[in-house]
């Protein structure tokens, strides 16, 4: 089935995002289909700069910019807020990067999805604090180059398993998504506005400054990583229902992370068996999804 | 005829929520504040107040809940104590900066630690620099109707600021009292409801807090201080508007026996009306003594303060706080008020109190004494154990 992705745009052009961005499409492609009757909320992340400075703004729907920790309460109190002064259809969205999303904003986030607010927390996850200037986040994947993993000491921790934290909490919707594939994205996103209570989506967005690429690339990255299972498209219903939704299933099989590891300068320093060790948690994470999704 | 209710202090802001007609709750609880919230919840949940309560895991995200449905149009309220309204401070900020007439109580309770839970206002003073007004009461009664008033000042856009509430821990928060209630219809004279005039509104779309340069910030902050400014007329009229309708009077600063005093005492909430009773015992004894409760700290009272202490041979102010390596914040104010004044007294500060240990009558006479035998001092210890 194909599915048509809304024309019109609710981003002017004009916003201050880096060549490539993949934040930039991932807010792009949501509030297209998310349409006008949308409330944002962003706590400092890339965006908070993207938008543009005072009395700039490039966002075509309300936006309430609030502090780092505080993304996934912010967009309970709007819902809150909407459902007694104004229409309480009205989409209440959080709109934060991995370091507000997998650090800081953690805490208000289990909250939010533990209360099952009414609302949407998208996380675009650039795998580190790319705003401040590329420093490491629990996001960071293993291996990676940040300026607080510098090459002699890349990130010895592997990625948080933050989807599987939002599981545990039960809630109605949660989707991987990848700005390179719009349509598997925009899909799920129609999915999600028919559902009431907690909905998270966590968007797979290449950044080239901060994982040292070309701009051209982030599309191809993005295809990439989902080809490879570094990050997998899938759905996770009620908190327990796994969908594995791989765009090409027959083109993805036994993909290796290689060309993708060393397409980033993010990962220049990396030896034979670094690339080895990640190939084996990515097989390994793999399988369990599998299992999960009882494919 | 107004309906009477014997209330504790926590119930009085409860009820003077509901009576405000408040549209969304999100708060935290922490000893001595929970009934507020318990009280309001109960009533959410069957129907006495129309209200959205979200529930959440601290203060900083209730402040956080009440700053977005603020921002989305909704009259909000939150309540919290000592360790909840520092974690909060980030968001303190963030309310002012976004001219967000949230209103809170807050329970003075003292810091840890150690751990503690009674009554001092060090949590309170330590965040006045954040921009919210600051009303310190001292009967249940004025916890009720205070409310109100604030919602009042808040929400004129002239002002567009959020106010605190203050209240002793235990003194007032858990002391019953008979409490005089607003008929509802009354009450909704005197408080319409919340129009804002930006708000998150989809079909006008605005952002509110981007990024901004030294070109504007600067602007931003002045307007701050300006709502500030205009707020000393908006809370004058409020307090007219709610004596004639309601017959209570309220100032910024209430006097008592202060026209012919020569010695004035000047203090905050419980303590100073405690501090009542000692001016009567003193003058009893031929002292010409009076009292001045400060009611709103900010914005600061300054005509109020130098009006009421232009005459007074001695100015005494106990403070119930302490800002170490400087002394008592009250009274660091008191006195800066005064500085450009040509008639000031000699000023003596006091500290007592700390931490809820009662201020009695005695106690209050005995600061009189102590002036009257030594020379003033910046901080002067009272009743400390050695």
């Amino acid at each position: 089935m194909i599915y048509t992705i809304p024309q019109k745009e609710l981003i002017n052009p004009g916003h201050l995002a880096c060549q490539g961005c993949g934040g930039a499409l991932a807010l792009r492609i949501v509030l297209k289909t998310l349409g006008e009757n949308t409330i944002l909320t962003f706590p400092a992340c890339c965006w908070s700069v993207i938008d543009g400075p005072f009395p700039y703004s490039a966002v075509m729907v309300p936006l309430f910019h609030t502090a780092f920790e505080t993304a996934a309460v912010t967009a309970s109190g709007i819902k809150a807020g909407v459902k007694k002064a104004q229409d309480p259809n009205t989409n209440a969205v959080a709109w934060a990067g991995d370091g507000g999303t997998f650090d800081i904003g953690i805490q208000a986030l289990s909250g939010a999805a533990e209360r099952n607010d009414d609302m949407f927390y998208f996380v675009y996850d650039n795998e580190a604090y790319m705003n401040t200037g590329v420093q490491r986040s629990s996001a960071t994947p293993k291996g990676a180059w940040t300026t607080t993993t510098p090459t002699q000491f890349p990130k010895k921790e592997r990625k948080k398993d933050l989807v599987s934290i939002i599981a545990a909490h039960g809630v109605p919707y949660i989707a991987t998504a990848c700005v390179a594939y719009p349509e598997d994205f925009t899909k799920k996103l129609e999915k999600a506005k028919q559902i009431k209570g907690f909905k998270f989506f966590h968007i797979f967005a290449p950044c080239p400054p901060g994982w040292k690429t070309n701009p051209q690339e982030t599309i191809k990255l993005g295809k990439m990583a989902v080809e490879n299972k570094m990050f997998p498209l899938f759905e996770i219903e009620n908190g327990e229902n796994y969908t594995i939704n791989m765009p090409n299933p027959k083109k993805e099989k036994n993909v290796p992370v290689t060309e993708y590891i060393t397409k980033q300068g993010r990962f220049r320093h990396l030896k034979e068996e670094d690339l080895k060790d990640i190939q084996e948690f990515v097989d390994k994470r793999w399988e369990k999804l599998k299992r999960l999704a009882e494919v | 005829m107004s309906d009477q209710k014997v209330l504790m202090g926590n119930h009085a802001l409860s009820w003077g929520a509901v009576t405000s007609r408040v549209q969304v709750i999100s708060a935290y609880p922490i000893t001595p504040q929970t009934q507020v919230v318990e009280l309001l919840s109960e009533m959410c949940s069957d129907g006495t107040l129309d209200a959205e309560f979200i529930k959440v895991e601290s203060e900083h995200s209730a402040m956080a809940a009440c700053i977005g449905a603020s921002a989305a149009g909704a009259r909000t309220f939150t309540a919290t104590s000592a360790q909840g309204l520092a974690l909060m401070h980030e968001m303190l900020h963030w309310a002012v900066g976004g001219r967000l007439p949230v209103v809170m109580g807050n329970i003075n309770r003292s810091m840890a630690p150690p751990w503690t839970i009674w009554t001092e206002q060090t949590d309170s003073l330590a965040q006045r620099d954040t921009g919210w007004l600051q009303i310190y009461v001292s009967s249940n009664q004025e916890v009720y109707d205070s409310t109100l008033i604030a919602y009042k000042i808040a929400e004129n856009q002239k002002v567009s600021l959020p106010v605190m509430i203050i209240l002793d821990a235990f003194f007032l928060s858990h002391t019953s009292e008979n409490v005089t209630m607003i008929e509802q219809s009354k009450a909704d004279a005197y408080l319409p409801k919340y129009n804002p005039k930006y708000k998150l509104d989809p079909k006008e779309p605005h952002t509110f807090g981007g990024l901004t340069t030294p070109d504007w910030y600067y602007e931003l902050r002045y307007n701050i201080q300006r709502g500030m400014d205009e707020s000393y007329q908006v809370i004058k009229d409020a307090h007219a508007e709610f004596k004639s309708m309601f017959g209570r009077e309220y100032g910024m600063v209430e006097e008592y026996k202060c026209e012919d005093a020569d010695v004035i005492l000047v203090g905050m909430a419980t303590a100073a009306s405690t501090g009542k009773e000692s001016i009567d015992v003193l003058r009893s004894k031929g002292v010409k003594a009076g009292l001045l409760r400060i009611r709103f700290f900010r914005p600061f009272p300054f005509e109020d303060v130098r009006r009421v202490l232009k005459n007074a041979k001695q100015v005494l102010v106990l403070d119930r706080n302490l800002c170490p390596g400087m002394g008592g914040i009250v009274y660091q104010e008191v006195k800066s008020a005064m500085y450009n004044e040509k008639n000031k007294a000699p000023m003596y500060g006091f500290i007592m109190g700390l931490g809820g240990r009662d201020i009695t009558v005695e106690s209050i006479v005995n600061l009189f004494d102590y002036a009257k035998k030594n020379d003033p001092q910046d901080i002067i210890w009272m009743e400390v154990k050695k």
